[in-house]
């Protein structure tokens, strides 16, 4: 059975676009709130990331940490990222999702406990940050065991060799970080540059889907739509932070702003 | 989990990084990889090269200014009645805190690998002091990334860090410490690390910057071991080596020459920071049995709780105020080469209202943490047991917190 990211991928092909993937922090602001989004963006983007927040996150801009600290403040914990999986999935028109987060959240949870709950909740795949190659090899057997993709993540500092090896060891998708950056930088590279360092990766191995992420916006996915799926994170971050404060609804706003992503790359 | 002998600890961690299988590791993302293996084949190349050695002393003996005194306490020794208690001071260094070797060796690296910027974390401030010292004697760019609640409560070290033109960068997120310090300095790494070198303030963070740290502070126990024998005329049979404990940078290197020791000869006292006497919040997590986790890249035993978040601590020593500890002792705790206590505010304060009044010395907030347990356990020891304490900062960047706590009189 394909897993439920490769056929959304494929969904997207078809169409001739990228796969559109959001990042959303679980809890942000509420438990409530963060699942009333993913229904409610579910009708655009293809694949959903939830990050599992926590807080001394050593990868994440400025607009991540701040949802990540709301939703913690606001009591979220791990047990209730499990439940708003669930409850999305019940869905029916939910999409995959992707857990994204710090390893240290998994390793007091247990690798294997937290499998099979991932497993029982539906989750499709996960992202750890902090678990590069080939600190990750146990883990990404564990994961396959459970048909739950473990997402690699590649970077511009990554060597062809050592990209050459963690393609090898990667499941059917993987991760391009568009420059050297935390989340949501401003992007300082051009997308030109970008594309050619995508297509390096590409090459590799054209089977396995590459998606682009960090500093994309509004403004700049329209000329990364070449690539198989691109995430956009921080920019709805920073919309519900904004939303809060001016007191507007953040449901509406993301729905509005990732709608407006869908039409750029269409 | 075993220690080996003839291998210095800093090589004792297995292909990945981890000492006894399981402190340590590079636990960091992908984009890091990269300028953590070059750092990584640049260090192990220059810690056996001769000339960089030579170059290393060099600055040593020239600038940081070695070695530091090594004095007997006579009056202390007298007023508790036990062991004799000496102490190592450290605060003798440019400086005036250990952390000067440890930014003197990365600035020295990152010149080496063509870096025009370095960055760094500071608690205390000394660390961030000392590499901005560094920096401008090496002709590099400085960063430093520190709490907003230590910039409050560590003003002079923070003047003298700015005197010295290094950028002073204010950390809002979390507790605004030291442990928010670190992670936005390694944040910054993150985006920059392709002209930028990150110097970490102590023995922690991912492996290689563990062992440059602690190759860097055993500095300290190689002039101790001279300045025992020379003194002594052996290594004394009964010898008790107390430090405080952070990030465990000092004690680390207070105690490296001495590991193939045994421990009935050389024990070593690690001192912890117990927080507020009545407070929950505490920096000890070693002493309190914190379970192990991952922060900053490491696994190590840190204060968390169950979903693995990191906990606030509370210190007065801001210099200890870390939620984790270094790998390496970690590794001496299990391996029981070493052994952890704490001490409160409260102990730490009376400790240095004893040792100003009896000694011209004057320990900073965290080395009186040792002091504290070095005191009232020397009092139950004999004459002939030699009580060290290293004495690895000076009080006056906490003239504040002392004036504040203790009066006018001890500020």
């Amino acid at each position: 059975m394909l897993n439920p990211i490769d056929v959304a991928f494929k969904k997207a092909k078809n169409e001739n676009r990228p796969a559109l993937l959001t990042y959303t922090v679980a809890g942000d602001s509420t438990k409530n709130q963060s699942l009333i989004i993913l229904n409610t963006i579910s009708k655009y983007a293809d694949i959903l990331e939830l990050g599992v927040p926590h807080n001394t996150p050593v990868a994440d801009g400025s607009q991540i940490q701040t949802s990540a600290y709301r939703a913690i403040k606001n009591g979220i914990k791990i047990e209730d990222i499990f439940w708003i999986v669930k409850k999305y999935k019940k869905n029916k028109n939910s999409k995959p999702i992707i857990l994204m987060g710090y390893y240290n959240m998994i390793f007091q949870y247990g690798e294997k406990k937290f499998l099979e709950k991932c497993k029982k909740v539906g989750v499709n795949g996960l992202i750890v940050v902090d678990l590069p190659w080939p600190e990750n090899k146990s883990f990404i057997k564990k994961c396959q065991k459970k048909t739950i993709y473990f997402i690699q993540l590649l970077s511009p500092t990554t060597s062809k060799q050592r990209l050459n090896k963690i393609i090898k060891d990667s499941h059917a998708m993987n991760y391009f970080i568009s420059m050297l950056s935390t989340t949501g930088g401003k992007l300082k590279v051009s997308s030109k540059k970008i594309m050619s360092n995508y297509f390096k990766i590409k090459k590799i191995n054209p089977k396995k889907n590459v998606v682009i992420g960090f500093g994309i916006t509004e403004k700049s996915i329209k000329s990364l739509k070449k690539a198989d799926g691109l995430v956009v994170g921080s920019a709805i971050c920073k919309e519900i932070s904004s939303s809060i404060q001016k007191r507007q609804n953040p449901v509406t706003n993301v729905a509005n702003l990732v709608k407006k992503l869908k039409y750029k790359i269409l | 989990m075993k220690l080996k002998k003839g291998i210095p600890l800093i090589d004792q961690g297995n292909s990945l990084g981890f000492w006894g299988g399981k402190f340590g590791g590079n636990f960091v993302p992908e984009t890091l990889k990269k300028p953590i293996e070059d750092l990584e084949i640049l260090f192990n190349k220059l810690k056996k090269d001769k000339k960089f050695i030579a170059e290393r002393d060099k600055y040593f003996k020239n600038w940081v200014g070695t070695p530091t005194r090594f004095i007997k306490l006579e009056n202390l020794t007298k007023h508790v009645g036990g062991a004799q208690i000496w102490s190592k001071v450290v605060s003798d260094a440019n400086g005036g805190a250990h952390k000067i070797y440890n930014a003197t060796v990365h600035c020295l690296l990152a010149k080496r690998s063509g870096k025009k910027i370095i960055c760094g974390d500071t608690g205390a401030g000394y660390a961030g002091k000392m590499l901005s010292m560094a920096a401008k004697k090496f002709g590099l760019k400085c960063k430093i990334f520190m709490g907003a609640k230590d910039i409050k409560r560590q003003q002079p070290n923070v003047k003298a860090m700015k005197k010295n033109g290094a950028e002073v960068i204010p950390v809002y997120s979390g507790s605004q410490t030291l442990v928010d310090a670190v992670s936005e300095c390694m944040r910054f790494w993150v985006a920059n690390c392709d002209t930028t070198a990150m110097c970490v303030g102590s023995t922690v963070g991912p492996a290689v910057f563990v062992r440059i740290c602690g190759w860097s502070t055993s500095q300290i126990s190689r002039e101790l071991k001279a300045q025992l024998i020379e003194e002594f005329g052996s290594i004394p049979k009964k010898l008790k080596l107390y430090n405080c404990v952070g990030g465990g940078s000092s004690s680390f290197g207070f105690w490296n020459e001495f590991m193939d020791y045994d421990k009935k000869q050389c024990e070593f006292i690690g001192v912890e920071a117990g927080g507020p006497a009545k407070s929950r919040r505490h920096a000890a997590p070693l002493t309190y049995g914190s379970k192990i986790g991952i922060l900053h890249g490491a696994a190590q035993y840190v204060n968390q709780n169950a979903d693995g978040q990191i906990e606030e601590t509370e210190s007065i020593s801001a210099g200890l105020d870390y939620p984790g500890i270094s790998p390496l002792h970690c590794f001496l705790k299990d391996t029981k080469r070493a052994r952890y206590t704490a001490a409160s505010d409260e102990e730490a304060l009376k400790a240095y209202k004893l040792v100003t009044k009896y000694e011209k010395l004057r320990p900073s907030l965290e080395p009186s943490h040792a002091f504290s347990v070095a005191i009232k356990e020397a009092k139950k020891m004999s004459k002939n047991t030699i009580v060290v304490v290293n004495s690895c900062g000076d009080a006056y960047k906490d003239k504040k917190i002392l004036r504040n706590r203790l009066g006018k009189k001890y500020a």
